[in-house]
């Protein structure tokens, strides 16, 4: 059981979401796709969690939900970020860039 | 934070939709992980099964979705509320009693709450009441006495510590002029008065200062209800005159409609004192004094002041032939009002709280039967996947309903008890008319609701919720008693030994009262019918037009068919009258001088047959100790025993009053009379005929025996006063039996609390123990067949069943012996004639609470005894 960790570290869920939502409008499985695809399967994400999570940005005002046809015509929920989660967007961001900046420091530090 | 909370009351609102998006949009998911494994060649079935398996139990992974939001909190509660409710209503029994136990409980304990709350918590109905002090002047010796209008002004001139003082007398105008006089309760007051507390009148410009000064003009400010009753809310009364004691009086304001005056309840009309420092009695000792402190001086600061001004005043005082004691006193407004009842009343606080820890172990208990019998329903629960804190939830919103049906039964209760309380309680209570049920009361009610629903329900909850999930699940519980009949046990041992400090309490407040009324006070009260005449007018501004009134008065009253004797004096035995004056008895060449604080009484000729107060040595005073005829006087005994302790008082010589007023000769000796109450034997006194006595009495009470009804006389006694002068005011009219009853208003009112809430705690006390031990005869019924079935008798049976039961009253009664010796210090002050501790009292008490306990477990044991071990048997 040699397998690579293919969870998304922890708190940086929001954050995934977010930005793949920056770049067009998706609905649940899309974004997990998305999720996968883009960092080329090192992160899977749990559909639970997901779904969860869609359900607490978009009441935290952050997503917008609509139902839309698929292009393979089934009726899907589709998110987009608002105005405010744009600027979550922004904040979280920032601080995930100032974080891996310290980690890097730390692991770069010598004796 | 708004839309989270439009979200969640949508949400709420449209469930059946909410829970539909959340279905299709798992559902999508799935179908969309369906057709992506499927697009990598797997089969339609197992690329179904793939995209289960990622997603997990959809269910769940709908729940969790769901979960999230403030809204599902109140959806469980509100689930939980239904079941709850659906259980009350499946055992109306126990919802019946559990609901009126803490009724009147919660009902008793609010009531008192909103009775007292006005003088134990609420400040003075004045605008920064807290800065409100009263002054009073201190004898080095400790007596306290009232303030004189120099110490007034002097306060007023150069005390830099208050905003605003003023002085207060009492005044009892008679309005003239109406269909028939009425004599008003006021007070004579400085200008400053109502500026003093903050108050200013809704009509009208209140006291003009100029007018406060010997020959100024004569004003008065009537309160609300005043002006209301007897001149119709006129407006145009301001500017106006009013006739008083027959002059006319100018209305300068009317106060607000909600004016509460603590410092004279009873005051309806204000005039101007119009003192100053060249009357007679600038120095007299008869004013009450208070004063507004400035903003941020404290009491110990005005304190330090006063004492720096005393000395001053001490000197001033002595340059105008008047007295200052020494020291002034400064208290709390507040404390002078409320202070001589507090403690009373948090003892029948303490009282009442005691009945609703009793009613709580009560409610406490049966929810713990009921827990017993739920086991098996409660393991079910758990096995099904209920978590430990959703059960304990779950029974604390069963005990929370419970709680709140008790919070309405109670408040109903209360808003009865209050309005009993209110018609019950002794009239010198303070702030009597503040009371009332307001929102304060129901705040109170439903934290009170809420913390006992905490607390009945947190036991069982957590005994539930703790079981062992085997022992419910196998329904062995119920064949023996387990942890819980230990803690249902101890539950009843609390409430007898509460009760029986209830019991105890009030039984030695009883025995005080029945020692009360057994004091001889002195004279005969029965068929005794008193009245207070009041003279007022031009008419009596000399002594003998007044003395000649009273004379005539009497003379008339005499009489009436029906009236035996009659006579008057000047203050009535129990009526709150207080004349005190110093006695000084003429020494002898080798002696010094004593002088003793007497009772000065200054009668009719007939004042002491009628009243029948005993003859112990001499003679009574007769007509002929009239004016100008050699003075004489009678004392009574205990004086003689303190002044001439060996040898004959009779013919002894006393100066009343001034040490260098005429001396009285003393022509007998009379019984004691209790004066200020039944309780205090404060009896040396002084009499004198009126004629004697060196001004005239302006108010003089008469006293009238009869054979018959003494109430039932009324009527032609006032009319043969008022065909003397129509003009002249009848006051406090009552019985003899009347004034002794008042006198131990408080006692009784007091009384009738602790045995009311006595009363409840033991009727729930001998609920508690025949619950518990019916609870354990029915659960032990099969250990019962068995012990019959191997031979236990009948009698052996019931023997086991009351031993238990009365063990456990035993141990209550115990425990609340040790603890009625330590509550009782609480009500020490309010007893008489009984030591807290008496042991009489503690026996009959326990006496009558195990018999109550006895009749308690008989039902119980008689079913025990019932048990057919065949039908036990059978059963297993």
């Amino acid at each position: 059981m040699d397998e690579p960790n293919s969870d998304v570290i922890q708190g940086t869920l929001d954050l995934l979401i977010l930005k793949t939502l920056s770049l067009q409008p998706l609905h649940g499985f899309g974004i997990g796709r998305r999720i996968e695809q883009i960092s080329r399967d090192v992160f899977k994400v749990n559909p639970g969690s997901l779904l969860t999570a869609l359900q607490r940005l978009e009441r935290a005002g952050w997503l917008d939900a609509e139902w839309r046809q698929t292009e393979n015509s089934r009726r899907a929920k589709y998110y987009s970020l608002t105005r405010t989660g744009r600027k979550q967007l922004e904040v979280e961001t920032a601080d995930w860039n100032r974080r891996v900046l310290a980690v890097g420091r730390l692991l770069k530090a010598e004796g | 934070m708004w839309r989270h909370l439009s979200r969640g009351v949508r949400a709420l609102f449209n469930r059946p939709d909410t829970d539909q998006e959340i279905t299709d949009e798992v559902q999508h998911y799935l179908d969309s992980a369906t057709e992506a494994h499927q697009a990598r060649g797997l089969s339609p079935a197992d690329a179904r099964r793939a995209a289960r398996l990622e997603l997990g139990p959809t269910t769940a992974v709908r729940e969790q979705i769901r979960d999230h939001g403030w809204e599902n909190t109140v959806d469980t509660a509100l689930a939980d509320l239904r079941y709850a409710a659906r259980r009350l209503r499946a055992a109306p029994g126990f919802t019946i009693v559990a609901g009126l136990t803490l009724g009147i409980g919660i009902g008793a304990t609010a009531a008192i709450f909103s009775a007292f709350k006005p003088i134990l918590f609420d400040p003075l109905p004045y605008p920064a009441a807290g800065r409100l002090m009263m002054i009073w002047e201190n004898g080095r010796d400790g007596v306290r006495l009232p303030g004189t209008f120099g110490s007034f002004r002097t306060l007023t001139d150069r005390s830099g510590s208050f905003d605003a003082l003023a002085v207060m007398k009492p005044w009892q105008p008679t309005v003239t002029g109406g269909d028939r006089p009425e004599r008003l309760e006021g007070q004579a007051v400085s200008a400053s008065y109502f500026a003093t507390l903050g108050i200013s009148p809704a009509l009208g410009a209140g006291f003009p200062a100029a007018d406060d000064r010997r020959g100024g003009a004569r004003v008065a400010i009537l309160n609300d209800q005043l002006w209301r009753r007897r001149f119709a809310a006129d407006r145009s009364i301001i500017g106006g005159t009013i006739p008083l004691d027959g002059d006319p009086y100018l209305v300068v304001g009317v106060l607000p409609a909600g004016f509460e005056n603590v410092l004279a309840p009873a005051a309806e009309i204000w005039t101007l004192l119009q003192y100053d420092l060249s009357d007679g009695r600038a120095w007299g000792h008869h004013l009450r004094t208070i004063g507004r402190l400035k903003p941020g001086v404290g009491i110990d600061q005005a304190r330090s002041e006063l004492a720096s001004i005393a000395p001053d005043l001490t000197r001033a005082a002595a340059a105008a032939a008047g007295f200052f004691p020494g020291e002034f006193k400064l208290v709390r407004l507040r404390d002078e009002i409320n202070g001589g009842v507090r403690d009373a009343l948090w003892a029948v606080i303490g009282a009442v709280v005691l009945v609703l820890i009793i009613a709580s172990v009560n409610v406490t208990n049966l929810l713990l039967a009921r827990g017993t019998h739920r086991s098996g329903e409660l393991a079910v629960r758990t096995t099904l996947g209920a978590g430990r804190g959703r059960l304990v939830r779950q029974l604390l919103t069963e005990s929370l309903l419970v709680a709140t049906l008790g919070g309405l039964v109670g408040m109903a209760v209360a808003m009865i008890g209050v309005r009993v309380l209110v018609a019950a309680s002794p009239i010198n209570l303070p702030r009597l008319s503040a009371i009332a049920v307001d929102g304060s009361v129901f705040a109170f009610g439903f934290v009170l609701t809420t913390l006992v629903g905490l607390a009945f329900g947190l036991a069982p909850a957590f005994q539930a919720a703790g079981r062992d999930l085997h022992e419910g699940l196998q329904w062995t519980s119920r064949r023996t008693v387990g942890g819980h009949g230990r803690t249902r046990g101890a539950l009843v041992i609390a409430e007898v030994a509460l009760a029986l400090v209830l019991l105890i309490s009030s039984g030695l407040l009883l025995r005080s009262l029945t020692r009360l009324l057994s004091v001889d006070a002195g004279f005969d009260p029965s068929n005794r019918l008193t009245m207070q005449i009041q003279t007022a007018g031009h008419r009596f501004a000399t002594d003998s037009n007044t003395t000649r009134f009273f004379a005539e008065a009497l003379d008339r009253v005499r009489r009436v068919p029906g009236v035996n004797s009659a006579g008057l004096v000047n203050q009535l035995p129990l009526s709150g009258d207080r004349d005190e004056f110093g006695a000084h008895f003429e020494a002898g060449p080798a002696e010094e001088a004593k002088t003793y604080n007497v009772f000065r009484y200054a009668v009719s000729p007939g004042f002491l047959e009628t009243m029948a107060i005993p003859l112990r040595r001499g003679r009574l005073l007769g007509a002929a100790d009239q004016a100008g005829a050699p003075l004489s006087a009678l004392i009574s005994e205990s004086l003689a025993r303190r002044a001439v302790p060996a040898g004959d008082p009779i013919g002894c010589r006393l100066r009343i009053g001034a040490p260098d007023g005429p001396p009285y000769t003393i022509v007998g000796v009379v019984g004691d009379v209790r004066q200020a109450s039944l309780g205090l034997s404060d009896a040396e006194a002084v009499y004198t005929t009126a004629a004697q006595w060196r001004f005239a009495d302006k108010a003089m009470s008469l006293v009238v025996r009869t054979p018959r009804n003494p109430a039932a006389l009324t009527a032609l006694v006032r009319d043969a006063v008022w065909s003397v002068d129509r003009d002249q005011a009848i006051v406090r009219v009552a019985t003899m039996d009347d004034l002794v009853a008042t006198s131990t208003a408080e006692r009784r009112f007091a009384l009738l609390l602790f045995e009311a809430f006595a009363a409840a705690a033991l009727v729930l006390a001998a609920a508690g123990i025949y619950g518990v031990m019916s609870a354990s005869v029915a659960e032990r019924t099969r250990e019962i067949g068995v012990r019959s079935a191997l031979g236990a008798s009948r009698r052996s049976v019931v023997a086991m069943v009351v031993r238990e039961g009365m063990t456990l009253a035993g141990i209550g009664v115990a425990l609340g012996l040790g603890g009625a010796i330590v509550a009782t210090r609480a009500i020490a002050a309010m007893l008489f004639g009984v030591s807290r501790l008496d042991p009489v009292t503690y026996l009959s008490v326990t006496v009558m609470l195990a018999s109550v306990a006895l009749i308690a477990c008989a039902f119980p044991a008689w079913r025990a005894a019932r048990v057919d071990p065949a039908t036990t048997l059978r059963a297993e």
